[in-house]
């Protein structure tokens, strides 16, 4: 085993010059301190996206798009198919908990400052991918064609018709249509397992090769220590173990979540009758439903809707722009403001949610 | 002494075992229901054992007529002499579907040139079985093919 092994290992060594390769493992290293706890994030993430992919490709097997199959088939899977019903359960949780991931990834850079010169790109790229997550999470949840989902994207994709201008033309695009119909499942199909995981690949690949490139940022208060004073872990095998470990801690609270509070499926999605009492959209997308409500349906002789999707609009480009605006961290400043802006953030939504869940 | 150190494992090496023996049942774990998840489950309608598979005065003599019993194509001749039979119209070479040739008065398969006679003999081409008869009875109006 162990010749074989290093025949193996000889074999691509006399065809491939990979020492790079290790030279550049072996000195990879995350800083140590007692805010490391919040880089494992970005793993658990990534984790939780290879999980989709794995599952979403199960689901593949037996799900068929149209108006008359994708309820049935998705009916089939969870009451037919061996272990089907737990594919899909994990499908639907892992969704949500790589949300949440993600979230927590995202604010854990932005209140460690980790956007900052030279990092830009980096968070440009996470930006993207949060967006696309969304995208996917929003696309997935018409696909089993149920009642819920059915509402939620009729009204999901009527808000971007508020939009001046551009919004109609969007929403008739997304809806291939006038309606939501059978051409919006499978618009929607196409979208969310080729042309989102497409993308999604690129940047992610982007993002994930920039950090390399650059190493994981350090704390903002590391900038005047000197360099006996840092503290570092090596990438391999150190901290790749503990990432491991939570893999596996997350794999097993999904299995636990999956088996103990499976998805449900619902009514078969028809057009024709009421929206059902209490609908909600997705958990994530509940702050934004929530504060729509309060902006009252005139404000000045705009209509209420079309500001409150505008003024989220604005919010999210200058989330996205924070490298650009924040001046002062470049300079090794301290900018309170990045901080406290945070935690109004964090606050409104944290608020917003509670209360559309009350 | 070096000998005796050899033999006796090691904690680390005894740790070491348990760690991969629980890897390797985990991996498993996960494994099998992916493999389960691939293995189509049986088919929930029943089969019928007959069918009415046409009116009485649809096909001429010498005509024939392919027509769904259960999961799979069955086809029903009337042969030029007014007798009718039906076969399993799956060719039992590589299961193409026949069809009846009223020119050579045979059921032949278009896919490698098989033919079959009306008591549905291989009789020439590659297929190496002949094809599985049924029982035609007409009721009325109605011709029902049944299983053996």
């Amino acid at each position: 085993m162990v010749a074989l092994k290093s025949k193996l290992t000889n074999w691509i060594h006399e065809r491939f010059d990979f020492s790079y390769v290790q030279q550049f493992a072996s000195e990879k290293k995350v800083p140590h301190f007692k805010g490391s706890f919040w880089y494992y994030f970005g793993g658990v993430s990534l984790f939780l996206f290879i999980v989709q992919v794995v599952t979403g490709i199960l689901l593949l097997m037996y799900y068929q798009p149209g108006a008359g199959t994708a309820f049935e088939s998705v009916h089939f899977i969870i009451s037919k198919v061996q272990f089907g019903w737990l594919i899909r359960s994990i499908h639907s949780w892992s969704a949500n908990l790589m949300v949440l991931s993600v979230f927590i990834h995202m604010f854990s850079v932005y209140f460690s400052k980790a956007f900052r010169k030279p990092r830009e790109l980096i968070w440009y790229s996470g930006f993207i991918l949060l967006v696309l997550t969304f995208a996917f999470g929003f696309s997935g949840y018409l696909l089993p064609w149920n009642t819920l989902s059915y509402f939620a994207t009729k009204v999901g994709t009527e808000i971007t018709a508020v939009v001046p201008v551009v919004g109609k033309p969007i929403m008739h695009l997304l809806r291939a249509g006038d309606d939501v119909t059978t051409a919006t499942l499978t618009r929607f199909f196409g979208l969310h397992v080729a042309i989102f995981p497409a993308i999604f690949a690129v940047i992610l690949s982007i993002h994930l090769l920039l950090i390399q490139v650059q190493g994981i940022s350090e704390p903002e208060s590391w900038k005047e220590y000197p360099i006996e004073k840092k503290k570092f872990m090596p990438f391999f095998p150190n901290f790749v173990m503990r990432d491991v470990l939570l893999w596996l801690i997350v794999l097993n609270v999904l299995a636990i979540l999956a088996v103990y509070f499976p998805w449900e499926l619902g009514h078969k999605a028809d057009p024709f009758v009421s929206a059902p009492v209490g609908i909600k959209p997705e958990w994530y997308f509940l702050f934004m439903y929530e504060s729509l409500k309060y902006f009252p349906a005139k404000i000045w002789k705009v209509d209420g809707e079309v500001v409150g999707v505008l003024l989220f609009g604005f919010a999210g480009l200058l989330w996205f722009l924070v490298p650009f605006w924040d001046n002062r961290t470049p300079k090794g400043l301290r900018n309170r403001l990045i901080n406290y802006l945070g935690i109004l953030v964090v606050l409104f939504i944290i608020t917003m949610t509670i209360v559309s869940v009350k | 002494m070096e000998a005796i150190e050899e033999e006796k494992p090691s904690r680390r090496s005894v740790l070491d075992r348990l760690l991969q023996i629980s890897a390797f049942g985990w991996g498993l774990s996960i494994l099998y229901p992916i493999f389960a998840y691939f293995k189509i489950p049986p088919e929930g309608e029943s089969v019928p054992t007959s069918i009415v598979a046409a009116k009485v005065n649809e096909l001429q003599p010498n005509q024939g007529k392919v027509f769904r019993f259960g999961n799979a194509p069955a086809i029903l001749v009337k042969t030029p002499g007014g007798e009718w039979k039906a076969f399993s119209a799956v060719c039992t070479h590589l299961q193409c579907t026949v069809q009846y040739r009223n020119d050579m008065q045979k059921i032949w398969c278009a896919c490698h040139n098989g033919t079959f006679d009306m008591k549905g003999t291989n009789i020439a081409g590659p297929p190496p079985r002949p094809l599985e008869e049924f029982k035609v009875t007409t009721k009325g109006q109605d011709v029902i093919v049944s299983k053996a």
